[in-house]
């Protein structure tokens, strides 16, 4: 338990850091500790692929993109436009509605019975491949469409349109 | 766990990171002497016997060459850089298994420092941290042509690591186990059931796709373009001296060896060897399972110098059509044909 404390503090450290870091290289770095610390927590969970998946997805290629598109734009304090004051009213409010909405939530939030896995080995890949392929299979094979059907936007936006470029 | 376990597993790793070392430090001045030996020179010879102590004049060089830090880099980072380069280089030989067991007494060794359930998505996951090192300092020298090596990086990493992931899943197809103790142990001996038992033999053109995807994600010749120092001076490593520069290329090094580590366990039957049956005792099976395991990465670390000083650098849309157009495709018609032999011949 107090590991996952530890840990936990450690994720809201650095996601505090992300969004306070003047960089926004720095910012992403914070970023990536703070999915590292994720991934410590699957771990925790006994989730050993999830963890693992994070790992590689997340911090292993979504993060490097993130890097490389920041590293390549150059963005800095002189090139960023002062936002108008009708946003930071905007901002404010949104905020304040979301802590109202979170403050109520925790209110009546009781503690909950502490769960105890009667399979420890329920996160491991055969166990994990097994479930999702027998009872979530037509939820993954959805999934797996909407996956599709955002990498062929991604192409279709990314090729010119030969009728404007010719 | 015992007292004595974690004693056990304490030298064991401190054992394979000295040989880690000693094997980079010793291919710099493999990869000379073949250099050498492919452009008809003599390469280094000076410092003792065959130059044989040239790595330890290197290092000793790199140690008390000026360190510079550039004025106008992030410091910090600058010097995150090649530690996190040689951390990820260092922390991907955990699950390797380089041997059978060894029974010293009552005590039996695992020669592998974890055999976790996952073995192989935990070596990808290092692989794809690696990284980080070169882009972090590329981009903390505030040096266009570091940049220009650290972004190249980047993309020709998140390129190949498609085709590698999908090359290893026919592989997972074949052997039905992530753990790597399990995939060596299946390829026993190497004769089995009226087919070469080694996964190289069942899946050649997955080898060959790992391999060209090894090449790449170790920034090797043919696809060393983000160090590439006709175009980008010295790449990611530009603005580097002193020892961030040796830490650099040492990680190299030992990313290259664990990588053949990883093929020879994968593809070419680990620490197994032809006729191991025929001896009975089992700590001398171990043992020259180990070496058998050494020889087949030596040959691996070999073959990569080989490749370096016989095919020149490709250009970089070449090497960006390689990975999207040829690799990827042959990668999904490779777990096909698997699959469906799986399916209808294997039963």
């Amino acid at each position: 338990m107090n590991t996952f404390y530890f840990i936990a503090f450690l994720s809201v450290f650095f996601a505090i850091l992300v969004i306070s870091a003047k960089n926004p290289v720095h910012s992403i770095l914070y970023l990536i500790l703070t999915f590292f610390t994720f991934t410590v927590h699957y771990i925790l969970l006994n989730a050993q692929f999830l963890a693992i998946v994070n790992f590689i997805v997340y911090m292993g290629a979504i993060l490097v993109l993130f890097l490389y598109t920041l590293m390549l734009m150059n963005l800095n304090k002189e090139s960023e436009q002062p936002k108008s004051n009708l946003i930071k009213i905007a901002a404010v409010i949104g905020g304040g509605c979301f802590l109202v909405t979170i403050v109520a939530a925790l209110r009546t939030f009781g503690h909950s019975e502490p769960v105890i896995l009667k399979d420890p080995n329920l996160g491991l890949v055969k166990n994990l491949g097994k479930t999702l392929f027998n009872e979530y299979l037509l939820p993954f094979e959805i999934s797996s469409v909407l996956l599709l059907s955002a990498m062929v936007g991604a192409v279709l936006l990314a090729t010119k349109d030969p009728k404007t470029t010719a | 766990m015992a007292l004595a376990d974690i004693i056990i597993k304490f030298i064991l790793v401190i054992i394979i990171f000295a040989i880690s070392l000693v094997i980079a430090m010793y291919s710099t001045y493999a990869e000379r002497k073949f250099a050498a030996f492919f452009q008809d020179r003599i390469g280094p010879n000076r410092a003792g016997p065959w130059g044989i102590l040239q790595p330890l004049a290197d290092g000793g060089k790199m140690f008390l060459k000026e360190e510079i830090i550039p004025t106008n880099s992030s410091g910090f980072l600058f010097i995150v850089g090649p530690s996190l380069a040689i951390m990820t280089a260092c922390i991907g030989s955990a699950v390797i298994p380089w041997g059978q067991q060894l029974v010293i007494g009552t005590h039996v060794i695992d020669l592998q420092v974890a055999d976790i359930n996952v073995g192989i998505l935990y070596i990808f996951g290092v692989v794809s941290l690696g990284v980080y090192g070169i882009m972090i300092g590329g981009w903390a020298s505030n040096n266009k042509y570091s940049l220009l090596g650290a972004i190249r990086a980047a993309s020709q990493n998140i390129s190949y690591e498609i085709s590698m992931g999908l090359s290893i899943i026919a592989l997972l197809l074949v052997t039905g186990t992530l753990s790597l103790r399990q995939i060596a142990e299946q390829q026993h001996g190497f004769w089995a059931n009226g087919w070469f038992s080694w996964n190289f033999f069942k899946q050649p053109l997955g080898f060959l796709l790992f391999i060209v995807c090894a090449f790449a994600e170790t920034n090797r010749s043919p696809f060393d373009l983000p160090e590439c120092e006709t175009e980008l001076v010295g790449g990611y490593h530009t603005e580097y001296s002193s020892m961030k520069l040796g830490f650099y290329l040492f990680a190299e090094y030992i990313n290259m060896f664990i990588s053949s580590a990883v093929m020879a366990t994968l593809y070419f039957g680990g620490y197994n060897f032809p006729f191991m049956d025929l001896i009975h005792s089992p700590n001398l099976v171990a043992i020259i399972g180990v070496v058998a395991l050494f020889a087949k990465i030596f040959f691996f670390i070999f073959f990569f110098m080989w490749v370096r000083w016989t095919i020149p650098r490709f250009r970089y849309d070449q090497l960006m059509d390689l990975g999207w157009k040829t690799l990827i495709p042959l990668a999904i018609a490779n777990i096909i044909i698997t699959g469906l032999w799986i399916t209808f011949i294997r039963g």
